[in-house]
This record gives structure tokens, C-alpha cells and sequence, in this order.
């Protein structure tokens, strides 16, 4: 388990918030309720958020579980840069989409969720934690085999096995000269 | 399809029974609202609103009536023990309880969100109605208020044209409690999502802890009233079909006098009393059980950081496959945390393995390794047993034992009980011989299993009955590295990884040829096929059992079994 990683949390609170957001906008406009500017600003600021924050982030250690279908919003996300990264951004720009939704009711509720979700965040960036896009790991490159480079030094037909043990007492005499020049694969 | 209706059919049934409860109340209380006359102004403001609001209501009662239960785990044993005689299918239902505890609170959360929705739509339609932006009866409907001398009561309760919704529900117990309820039980559900529950335990345990404030709220949700409709002897009085379309008479000619309302009598808290006093119980027995003393028998630090504490009980009677929750106060006086115990009943105390996995149990194996020479361990509160007994182990003459990474771990408690009932020659045990099968990806998290092993390995070679447990271990995860390793060391004793006589087998086992081995090797044995390990590799092995049974009652046949720890 380890050390508690409040970004996480932050992340559900705030999807869960930009949902409720929405379906206050949604409920505010369709009723045309008093103010339903609001609301409307409440479709988009949900959309938004929902948006930004389907896309999980990396656990800083352990396995990081992916939304179903996250990849294309993570690489949106991620272009962004440090906008994204930071979670200071985030807590303040959650605060700040939070505040007209508390001038109707229908908005209420989302706008509670969003300023304590902006909160959570608050706490992850202050811990030192920023979002890191979940990536399909690349398969390392597989080197090129050194022997490639660096063909045998000492290629058949060998010497039989007492010419070719190396005496350490006496290298130069021990060492065996190869018949024929030995040099890289050259194409 | 015999099978699926032995296997989950009571299962089926109590869902099916939980589903049709919800469904019955659902349509009950939206035509109990949408249809007698007693509504009949009400709905004029609020239209279906009402309905909607008021079924899912009813639903969310029965529910939070429901969602204590399941979480009251001494309340279950008491069940579970009472059950004895009914079987293991009834009992198996009660290790349930969690899903069950979870699909309650979808319920509840899908209800609350329809809930809401109306209620918003019946507060800005009494606002509507009471400026007068609707017909002449709505705003007529608005404007009776609470006054003896006219022989009035009010309908509407927003009593000024001059406030907000917002307003309105800030100020009303209804409101409060429901906007402050709402938000708790966003930041539970929030917060008990798998990611967060299953990484960082104590987010989810402590936001878990709002339920308090929940329930609170729940109780006194419906104290203010605010649903009225009109009295049964007012509706004798004033024909609604007649004065509806006459507003301005009422009270004028003697056929509409001015009709009377009345606020619905509260019934959530009538739901929820009895689960929560059962719940204060729970918590209550939790805690004297926190209270009773427990001493340490032994410490025992192993390798790659697993603590074993074998610990006595006064009165404590455990059963193999059972679990218990620790409570370690110096480290936190509110976390209790569950841990599968590897001792067998037979034995004088019961121990558990804990591995470092996280803050809790970090802290404590810094504390027991900073213990001086001889010092009793930190005080150690022990609430349980809890679980169903996995004893059909014992009923087969042959058993294979399949676990898979970490459900290795109640197989401890099983294999050492029937090496205890083995010794002593008890009745109860008709196991001959014990397969045990255990694939993990990479071994050194289960060091401590292996050295258990190692133990009875030796002591089964000392009463010279070597082949009485056969056990195969498969590394799942390897690479050549380990390959190497073990070419080099082929020639030794013992395995190089587990230190056992039995060398490792790298990648997962083969289970034609296992299966094949097991019968002939018991060739006449009905044997028992015992899995605590993933879905997928049950299917597998189920499908197995049936190709390797063979019809002829005096061949070996395979049964299939899994243990849910």
C-alpha cells in the first residue's frame, strides 16, 4: 500500500463531480429554472472536467490501473504539458469553475463536489504529486548482439586446447596469432 | 444448468427477491402519489415530480434499512452459527455480504440521483407558483397560508415570493440535511472506487466513516414535513373536480370551502432505527472484544519481511480457512485489519502472517523488531473468527489443492489440520494422500510458506511417510536468469529457491499430465480438487475434473471445488 497518493482520490472526486455538475446543468436548463445561464455553464464546466480528468495519472509506485478506453484522452491531456501536469493548476482551476455553478441550486451539489474535489487536489500537489500520463510501455529496444560488431577473436579451425590456454606468467608467447587478418563485417 | 442451480441458485433467489422488493415499492409509492385525490393540489404544482420523488424515496428506505446489515460481521457469525444444521449453501450466502453491501449501494446511489433530480424540479416549481407564474388555481394553491382566523393551511412550502431556491433549501431541515446526506455519501462512494480501496485503505476507511453523518441526516430528512396533501375530511368537503377551476370562491360559496393540507407523517427513521441500533451493537462488541486481553505465544520474524505472531485468546475456537481482524492501538486505535489464520484448530493458539505490505504493517514489524529480548509485543486487540469453515477437505480420500499467488495462504491452516488429524488418527479425516499445487509469479513474497512447508516436509520424512503429501511448486514468472541459475545448481539436494526438497517447476503446470498422474496413481479414489486462485484458472480446472472422471463408480472421479477466502 504504501504512501497514500491523494491525487487518486482527488481524480474520482472530481470525475464524479464534473458528472453531477453536468446533470445539474442539464436538469437547469431543461426545466428553464431561474438563471439558467448558470446551468449552462454548468453543461460545459462538467463537460470540461470530465474531460480532463477521465484520464487517469501513473501511480507514483505499483501497478496503474487505465479507464476503459483512456489512451486518446490521456495523449489530449498530456499535450498540454505542464498545464496539465501540475495539480496546483488543477485545484485552482476546479476552484474557479466551481463558483457559478453556487448561484443556482440545480448546480449546487457540483459545485460543492468540485470545490472539495479542488481541495483534494490542493493537498496532492502540496504532497509533491503531479500527473503523469499511463503509456503502453515501449518494448526496449533490443540491442544488437556485441558479436556482431566484434566477430571471434579467435574464429575455427582452433588450436588444440594447450596452445590455446593463455599461461599467465608469459601472455606474449602464449598468445596465439591467427592465420588470417580478422576485421568487422563490413557491407 | 443442475449444476449452475446448485452452485448460485440461492443465490439468484435472494437477489431476485431484493430486485422485486425494490421494484414493488418503486411502482407502490409512484402510484400512491400519482393517483389518490389527497395529492390532487399538490401534484397541480408539482406535476410527476412528486411521484418521482417520492418512489425512489421509498426505495432509498429500504435500502439504507439493508446496507448496515451486511457490514455487521459478529452479526453474521451469530447467523452463520445458528445455521449449522441448514447446510453450507445457506451459510456460503453470508460470505457474500460484501457484494451484497455493494450492489445496495449502487441502489442507493441511482436512487439518490433520481431523488434529487425531482426534488429540484418541485423546489423551483413551488417557487414558480408561489410568484405566480403559472395558472390562477397554482398561485391561489400558493398563497393559502397558516392562519386560524381565516381556517387556512398552507400547500406551498416556500412561503415568500421573494426567495431563492437556494435559499429555500439552505433553510429548511429538509433541504440542509438532504444537500449535507448527498454529499457525504458522494465522497463514500467516491472514495471506495477499487483503485482507492485496494491502494490506499485508509482513505476509503475513513471517508467510510461519514456514514455516521449519513445516517444522521437520513433520520431527521423527512422532520420538516414538506410533503403536504390534502385531509381526508377536508377532500369530504371540497370537491375537487367541482372548485378546481374556482379558486377565488373558495371559502365563498359553501360547496368549496378552502381546502386543508396536511404534512406526511416521516417514515425513514422507522427503517433505519433498527439496523443502526444493530450496528451500535456491532461496534459495541467490537470494541469489548478490543478490550480482552491477548498475549503473545511467540514472535517469529521470517524472511522477505513476514511477521508471524502466534497469539492465545481466552475462549477463542477458530476452524481452518477462517479469518480474524487485528487492531494494534498504538499504531491506530480505529484500524482493523483482516488477516487469514495459518494455524490449524488442533493447535493451543492461533497465529497469523503478516506481510509488510503497507503502512500498518510496516509500523508494526518496526515495532516487533525494536521489541527488546523476551518483551511482550504491542497490545493486539482480536475480533473474530469470521468466515465459513472450508472442512470438505476432509471428506475426500484424495485431495488436490490448487493455490494460486496469494490464495496460498488458507491452504497453511488446511494442510497443517490434516497433518494434526493425520497424527492422531482421527475419525473425522478420510484424506489418504494430498496433492498440493502452487503457482505464483515469483516466490520470495511467500518465503514463509515455503519454511511451513520445509517444516512438515521434515517431520511427515521422520514418521516415515514421505509420500503422504506430494507438492509441486510452479514459478509462473521466470527468465533465463533463474533458468541458469537453476542448470548450475541442478545437481543439488534441495531447490534452489525454496530451500524444499521438491525442486521448481518453471511455467505453469500442465494439467493434462498432472490430472493423468493422479489417477493412476489413485486409481479407484473419488478425489476432491479444492482451488483458491483466479476465475480463470477455475474453469480450466473444472473442465478438467469432468474429462479425467470416468463413469464406472469404482474409477476415480474428480470434484471440483472453489473456495472463496
Amino acid at each position: 500500500m504504501g504512501k497514500i497518493e491523494w491525487a487518486m482520490w482527488a481524480n474520482e472526486q472530481a470525475l464524479a463531480s464534473g458528472l453531477i455538475y453536468l446533470t445539474g446543468g442539464i436538469v437547469g436548463v431543461a426545466g428553464q429554472f431561474m438563471g439558467w445561464q448558470f446551468a449552462a455553464f454548468g453543461i460545459a464546466a462538467g463537460v470540461f472536467v470530465c474531460l480532463l480528468e477521465y484520464p487517469r495519472s501513473k501511480r507514483s509506485k505499483g501497478t496503474s490501473v487505465e479507464r476503459t478506453g483512456q489512451y486518446c484522452f490521456t495523449v489530449c491531456v498530456k499535450a498540454f504539458g505542464p498545464l496539465t501536469r501540475n495539480y496546483y493548476v488543477r485545484a485552482f482551476l476546479h476552484a474557479a469553475l466551481c463558483v457559478p455553478g453556487g448561484f443556482m441550486l440545480a448546480t449546487v451539489l457540483g459545485c460543492v463536489c468540485l470545490g472539495i474535489a479542488s481541495l483534494i487536489y490542493l493537498s496532492a500537489a502540496i504532497h509533491g504529486e503531479h500527473w503523469e500520463p499511463i503509456l503502453p510501455k515501449k518494448e526496449p529496444a533490443k540491442r544488437i548482439g556485441e558479436s556482431i560488431k566484434q566477430p571471434p577473436q579467435n574464429p575455427p579451425p582452433r588450436p588444440p586446447p594447450e596452445l590455446r590456454r593463455k599461461r599467465a606468467e608469459d601472455l606474449e608467447s602464449a598468445a596465439y596469432v591467427n592465420p588470417i587478418a580478422v576485421t568487422a563485417n563490413e557491407y | 444448468m443442475g449444476n449452475w442451480i446448485i452452485n448460485h441458485g440461492l443465490t439468484a433467489f435472494i437477489l431476485f427477491l431484493w430486485m422485486g422488493i425494490n421494484i414493488f415499492l418503486f411502482v407502490y409509492f409512484y402510484f400512491f402519489y400519482d393517483l389518490p385525490d389527497r395529492f390532487f393540489y399538490t401534484r397541480h404544482l408539482l406535476s410527476s415530480a412528486l411521484a418521482w420523488a417520492r418512489a425512489p424515496a421509498a426505495v432509498l428506505n429500504f435500502n439504507c434499512m439493508l446496507i448496515l446489515l451486511p457490514v455487521c460481521r459478529n452479526l453474521l457469525s451469530l447467523i452463520r452459527g445458528s445455521f449449522m444444521c441448514c447446510g453450507r449453501t445457506m451459510r456460503k450466502q453470508l460470505d457474500k455480504n460484501l457484494s451484497f453491501h455493494k450492489l445496495v449501494a449502487y441502489m442507493i446511489g441511482l436512487m439518490t440521483a433520481v431523488h434529487t433530480v425531482a426534488h429540484l424540479l418541485n423546489v423551483e416549481w413551488y417557487n414558480n407558483s408561489i410568484r405566480g407564474e403559472y395558472d390562477r388555481l397554482s398561485t391561489a394553491l400558493s398563497m393559502l397560508e397558516d392562519d386560524p382566523d381565516d381556517n387556512t393551511t398552507y400547500l406551498n412550502p416556500i412561503r415568500s415570493n421573494s426567495t431563492t431556491p437556494t435559499y429555500f433549501v439552505f433553510t429548511t431541515i429538509a433541504g440542509l440535511t438532504g444537500v449535507v446526506i448527498t454529499l457525504a455519501l458522494i465522497l463514500i462512494i467516491t472514495s471506495s472506487m477499487e483503485v482507492i480501496r485496494r491502494s490506499y485503505f485508509e482513505v476509503f476507511w475513513y471517508t467510510h466513516h461519514l456514514f455516521v453523518i449519513f445516517f444522521a441526516g437520513l433520520v431527521f430528512h423527512g422532520a420538516g414535513r414538506i410533503v403536504r396533501s390534502q385531509t381526508a375530511s377536508s377532500l369530504e368537503e371540497h370537491n375537487i373536480t367541482l372548485c378546481k377551476d374556482q379558486p377565488e370562491n373558495w371559502g365563498k360559496i359553501p360547496e368549496c370551502p378552502i381546502p386543508q393540507f396536511a404534512g406526511g407523517f416521516p417514515q425513514t427513521w422507522m427503517w433505519v432505527i433498527g439496523p443502526m441500533v444493530i450496528y451500535l451493537f456491532e461496534r459495541l462488541l467490537r470494541f469489548i472484544r478490543y478490550m480482552q486481553k491477548v498475549t503473545y505465544r511467540k514472535i517469529v520474524m521470517h524472511p522477505s519481511k513476514v511477521l508471524e505472531l502466534q497469539l492465545v485468546k481466552a475462549g477463542f475456537k477458530m476452524e481452518v480457512g477462517q479469518y480474524v481482524f487485528l487492531n494494534c492501538p498504538s499504531i491506530s486505535q480505529l484500524e482493523w485489519h483482516p488477516f487469514t489464520m495459518t494455524s490449524a484448530p488442533e493447535e493451543d493458539f492461533f497465529s497469523v502472517h503478516i506481510r509488510s505490505a503497507g503502512d500498518w504493517t510496516d509500523k508494526l514489524i518496526e515495532m516487533v523488531q525494536n521489541l527488546p529480548e523476551g518483551g511482550q509485543g504491542p497490545k493486539m486487540g482480536v475480533d473474530g473468527p469470521f468466515g465459513t469453515a472450508s472442512e470438505d477437505v476432509f471428506d475426500y480420500e484424495v485431495s488436490m489443492l490448487v493455490g494460486a499467488g496469494i490464495g496460498v495462504t488458507p491452504f497453511a491452516s488446511i494442510l497443517k489440520s490434516i497433518w494434526y488429524k493425520f497424527k492422531d488418527s482421527n475419525p473425522k479425516l478420510r484424506t489418504r494422500k494430498i496433492y498440493f499445487y502452487w503457482l505464483c509469479r515469483e516466490t520470495h513474497a511467500f518465503e514463509w510458506f515455503a519454511d511451513l512447508l520445509q517444516v512438515q516436509e521434515k517431520e511427515m520424512e521422520e514418521r516415515g511417510m514421505g509420500d503422504f503429501l506430494t507438492y509441486k511448486l510452479y514459478l509462473t514468472g521466470w527468465d533465463q536468469s533463474h533458468a541458469a541459475h537453476a542448470m548450475v545448481h541442478f545437481d543439488k539436494d534441495t531447490d534452489i529457491i525454496t530451500g524444499l526438497k521438491q525442486k521448481t517447476h518453471y511455467g505453469r503446470p500442465n494439467w493434462d499430465k498432472e490430472f493423468e498422474q493422479v489417477r493412476k496413481e489413485n486409481p479407484s479414489s473419488v478425489v476432491g480438487t479444492f482451488l483458491c486462485g483466479p476465475a480463470a484458472l477455475a474453469k480450466v480446472l473444472e473442465k478438467k475434473c469432468v474429462k479425467y472422471s470416468d463413469v464406472d463408480p469404482r474409477r476415480t472421479k474428480f470434484y471440483f471445488n472453489k473456495e472463496n477466502f
